[in-house]
């Protein structure tokens, strides 16, 4: 068996007084993994979790074999967040060198992510004039930055035009091809099937962890999506 | 902390403000434009000496407006999800704090000169010591005020609270400074509550430098003043978590 990019052991995430994540377990390995669940099940506060950004109340999450938000991660980790978190008063180049910068990670590293997320010819424009979708690839190519081994993308392809979609998938599979982990997170269900492997979540618990094929399979359906209505059925 | 990424910080806030003409105009001018409105008050139709005032004016914006612009600054790196992604890269706190400061007080420095300049250049305030002290006294004042403005950006969750908080930190510093009642001449517990507020010290170095050569006073406020910036920036770190709920 391959090893585990991230494991997740009984975690517990309060959040004013309610549990928000309740005794969770799970594996990711290499390859696109896709979190997929509606909105406000939970699937943020996971990712963040992860990345080492989310107080927890109990369990264990390890990412690379070290505990999730230790030092050592900071450099190997890509995340990218709901919201495009990038400065809109500079330029694309300008946040990208910035972050560089941060990383220790050479300029020329800035070119790559650029083309990566096919900005080349907006590359001098300054961000808050982009368009929603130009801003979040812009935000996608700081975490380019430094190759890092695992890539945590929160909805990174909500409200792009399809083919820019397709592109960005290409993408993910071309970074796991690479050898870096991607774990992609969305709530819209026809994005199961680019997904190497899949978590299904719901109500801050996970429903389903396998391959969209073996999904399908075993809930005896014809899509993920109805796989996930048959699973939410089974549980009730 | 890590010089590169420190400087990296201080290089991206003055690369951010350079780009914004408006606030950069308002940094540098309004000072200028506001001093020589008290000059023309008083001077000119009192013919009080500019000299009484001029000095806690000069301490005093460059407290006021870093205050201000550093709040909601980093109020915006809080809520736009920056902070988070900087504390998720192999970024010291310390270095995010102080590249704001290295900023800001360059900032700092330059609209210091300007003030400095207008005022003894146009208004015929007189400073018996040295400028370049003035300078770094400026500077320190100003890196209070980043650092006393990062500080309470943790607590607003909106840009409308963080720009409540001037007339809640700034307001009753500048009331006790001595700019309008002299510090000696306060009831008691008024001076004593000015005794523990850093704008006072700042004004009183400022004071000392337009009135005499002597620096030993100055530097003992400066001192007192740097003191409290250096405080203010370590409750600044402990409002940065990389841990959020």
């Amino acid at each position: 068996m391959m090893k585990n990019v991230v494991e997740v052991r009984n975690l517990t995430v309060v959040r004013s007084g309610r549990p928000v994540l309740d005794g969770l377990d799970l594996e990711i390995g290499p390859g696109v993994t896709g979190l997929l669940g509606p909105s406000g099940c939970g699937k943020s506060t996971l990712l963040r979790s992860i990345v080492g950004v989310q107080q927890v109340a109990g369990g264990e999450v390890s990412v690379l074999g070290e505990p999730a938000g230790s030092a050592p991660l900071r450099k190997r980790i890509g995340y990218v967040t709901q919201a495009a978190s990038v400065y809109d008063d500079l330029t694309v180049t300008e946040n990208l060198r910035f972050f560089a910068r941060v990383l220790g990670c050479p300029d020329d590293e800035v070119a790559k992510a650029v083309e990566a997320v096919d900005l080349g010819t907006h590359k001098d424009a300054v961000v808050g004039r982009l368009s929603g979708g130009q801003r979040s690839r812009a935000s996608l190519a700081v975490a380019l930055l430094a190759s890092p081994d695992l890539l945590v993308l929160d909805e990174p392809t909500v409200g792009l035009d399809p083919v820019l979609r397709r592109d960005l998938w290409r993408l993910f599979h071309e970074l796991a091809d690479g050898g870096a982990a991607v774990l992609v997170s969305s709530h819209v269900m026809d994005e199961a099937e680019r997904c190497d492997q899949l978590l299904l979540m719901r109500d801050g618990a996970i429903l389903a962890q396998d391959s969209p094929e073996a999904i399908k399979t075993k809930a005896q359906a014809d899509d993920v999506e109805s796989a996930f209505l048959k699973l939410v059925e089974a549980a009730a | 902390m890590t010089p590169r990424v420190t400087f990296a910080v201080a290089g991206r806030v003055l690369t951010q403000l350079r780009r914004d003409h408006r606030t950069a105009a308002m940094l540098l001018v309004l000072p200028c434009l506001l001093i020589s409105l008290m000059w023309w008050m008083f001077e000119d139709s009192l013919g009080e000496p500019f000299d009484r005032f001029g000095p806690a004016l000069l301490a005093m914006f460059p407290f006021i407006v870093m205050f201000l612009v550093t709040s909601v600054t980093t109020l915006r790196e809080r809520s736009s999800g920056t902070l988070e992604r900087l504390l998720a890269m192999p970024m010291g706190k310390l270095d995010f704090l102080l590249g704001y400061a290295i900023a800001f007080g360059l900032v700092a420095a330059l609209q210091a000169l300007i003030a400095v300049g207008v005022s003894v250049g146009l208004l015929g305030l007189e400073i018996e010591g040295s400028v370049w002290l003035l300078g770094l006294v400026a500077v320190a004042d100003a890196v209070l005020g980043s650092a006393l403005g990062l500080f309470v950006s943790a607590f607003a969750q909106t840009e409308f609270q963080a720009v409540q908080f001037l007339p809640a930190i700034v307001f009753p510093q500048i009331l006790l400074c001595g700019l309008f009642v002299p510090r000696d001449t306060l009831p008691e517990a008024l001076s004593a509550a000015s005794d523990v507020l850093p704008l006072s010290y700042a004004v009183d170095a400022m004071t000392h430098l337009t009135r005499g050569t002597s620096t030993s006073d100055v530097w003992v406020d400066l001192a007192v003043v740097a003191a409290f910036a250096v405080a203010a920036l370590a409750l600044g770190a402990a409002t940065l978590r990389r841990r959020t709920p």
